[in-house]
């Protein structure tokens, strides 16, 4: 039986500081953070087994009358919801703790806007007037720089990685038809004929069909293999292909078909078909140019489908392999496997029928109303930076500049949920015990990482606690250890027992 | 999955070109009442939107990422 499917994304936020020439994104981004979690209690610095951390955020010494007064070095931190928040690559990146279904992990890459939002807040009050930080939830600045939104995926060691690569890559060259968040322009290929609108953010980034590299020529199935857990039983299968969503049925989508598209894989459940791509990577780029879902792409067999075709293959698989094996893996309560499928068949449908129909449930189909609406009225050309400035400014996070806000687009998740996601951990994953030990701990945490929290508890050595489980540390395992328990000291010696 | 094949391989009959010609019609009105939904949205946008639209997008420069 396929194992739960644990999951998590990593976004790298767009970041812009208007009217301060001198600041550079990663100060800028140290910035961000470092207000944010100055505001709470105590930072935890992330724990650097393997990693380097960066040290070239300088202090933002200028004549400015407010001189800083947080720290600009510390650009790590770990938070009491149990995520990660850092600066990478120039970028602020939020990574959410891990989730054990699609809709907690909606709930948390959610957060992950609010606490960027709040950031922008808590920043503020360092800035020189005039100056502003912008952050955009996007993947790309229009001028051939791209930066990531990656899902993690748990999947069994045992699963043999070439048929990964195999039944993997159809689903993750097409299920952009639903999870694209759109683009006006095109960054990379024909010049003379560049596409004006495209359905997706990163297609045009993509260049090889199976790699190990994330920052240049990415390959659809990136080949790291660095499980943050036990090695002998799992893998973490790192999908680098994905755009950034605001829409929230887009990244549940997103997250749960692949999530069973991987469930299938790891039970070899296939139904003698197959639906590999004759070639992925110009497959990936014709389906992104083409809103109008017509383009016909060559399978290895020879024939020949749509990425809608071939998407509703994968459907009428998935549907096949819930019947006779059910959805347990998707989530404990079978309710967000069953979710799944439905939105999965009713976005499937509306692309085929009429894509505008979506225009409230898909980010490219939203985004292309208005590019489009805003084009005609104008009697705008293509080339018109208005447009690139719609199309940068649906990302945009501020509530008074976003688009995307003004959209009246369907919601998954409440409002509610998502604020308690801002501080509190999955209560289904181990990400429950780091996020309580920083609740109840702080002050002794020293350092934490995924798979383990180092302790600090005055008396030498520091004390590791490793996490090498993802679905052991959960609220059902730990809350019965935590309960009454007055010190770390006590915390240590009840695990040890 | 059969139906949809048939559907974008067969030749047009008559009554396929008929019957296409009544969703390009419906396609149009459908456009209009698109038109008419956004159209409130549009002028929002046009108030929100960055001024300098051409220098903004000339200073929107990012670090490449992952």
């Amino acid at each position: 039986m396929a194992i739960a499917k644990v999951c998590g994304i990593e976004t790298e936020y767009g970041i812009l500081v208007v009217s301060g020439d001198e600041v550079s994104p990663t100060t800028a981004s140290s910035l961000l953070i470092n207000s944010y979690v100055a505001r709470l209690e105590r930072k935890i610095g992330w724990d650097f087994e393997d990693e380097s951390p960066q040290r070239d955020a300088r202090g933002f010494a200028r004549d400015s009358s407010t001189p800083p007064e947080v720290e600009t070095h510390l650009v790590n931190a770990v938070l009491t919801n149990g995520a990660r928040y850092y600066v990478d690559h120039a970028h602020p990146e939020y990574s959410t703790p891990e989730c054990s279904n699609a809709l907690e992990l909606l709930c948390h890459d959610r957060a992950g806007e609010v606490i960027l939002r709040r950031s922008l807040e808590a920043a503020r009050r360092f800035l020189p007037p005039g100056e502003e930080i912008l952050v955009h939830k996007n993947n790309s600045d229009g001028k051939g720089n791209s930066y990531g939104c990656h899902e993690n995926y748990l999947l069994d060691r045992a699963t043999p990685f070439s048929r990964i690569v195999q039944r993997v890559t159809p689903h993750l060259v097409t299920r952009q038809v639903y999870c694209g968040a759109g683009k006006v322009g095109q960054e990379s290929g024909d010049k003379e004929h560049p596409a004006h609108f495209q359905i997706s953010q990163r297609a045009d980034f993509f260049e090889e069909e199976v790699g190990l590299e994330t920052t240049l020529k990415r390959p659809i199935v990136n080949t790291r293999d660095e499980p943050h857990a036990d090695p002998q039983k799992y893998r973490r299968l790192h999908v680098i292909v994905g755009d950034a969503n605001l829409s929230e049925v887009a990244t549940f989508l997103k997250v749960g078909t692949t999530a069973l598209v991987l469930a299938m894989i790891e039970d070899d459940f296939h139904a003698g078909r197959d639906l590999s791509l004759a070639s992925p990577v110009s497959s990936i780029r014709a389906v992104s140019r083409d809103p109008e879902l017509g383009a016909l792409l060559e399978l290895s067999s020879g024939e020949h489908l749509t990425a809608v075709e071939l998407q509703w293959e994968l459907y009428g698989l998935a549907r096949k392999y819930a019947e006779e094996r059910g959805l347990e893996c998707l989530g404990e309560s079978s309710d967000v496997g069953a979710m799944v499928l439905e939105l999965w068949e009713q976005v499937l449908q509306g692309l085929e029928v009429d894509p505008d129909s979506l225009a409230n449930q898909l980010d490219w189909v939203a985004k292309r109303r208005i590019v489009e609406g805003y084009r005609d009225r104008h009697g705008l050309k293509w080339s018109d930076p208005r447009l690139a400035v719609l199309d940068l400014q649906y990302h945009d996070l501020r509530p008074a500049k976003s688009l995307f806000a003004r959209l009246d687009m369907q919601r998954l998740v409440g409002i509610a949920e998502v604020e308690t996601a801002v501080t509190e951990p999955p209560a289904t994953t181990r990400a429950y015990f780091r996020g309580r030990c920083l609740s109840l701990f702080a002050s002794s945490v020293v350092a934490a990482n995924w798979d383990s929290v180092v302790f600090d508890i005055g008396e030498a050595p520091l004390r590791r606690v490793p996490m090498m489980e993802p679905l052991k540390g959960t609220a059902r395992h730990v809350d019965t250890l935590f309960d009454g328990c007055e010190s770390p000291a006590e915390l240590l010696r009840r695990l040890g027992s | 999955m059969a139906e949809r094949e048939q559907k974008r391989k067969q030749p047009q009959s008559r009554e396929e070109a008929v019957a296409d010609e009544a969703e390009t019609a419906a396609a149009s009105e459908r456009g209009e009442r698109l038109k008419a939904e956004i159209d409130d949205l549009l002028d929002e946008i046009d108030e929100v939107l960055e001024d300098n639209a051409e220098e903004f997008v000339r200073n929107y420069v990012q670090k490449g990422g992952q």
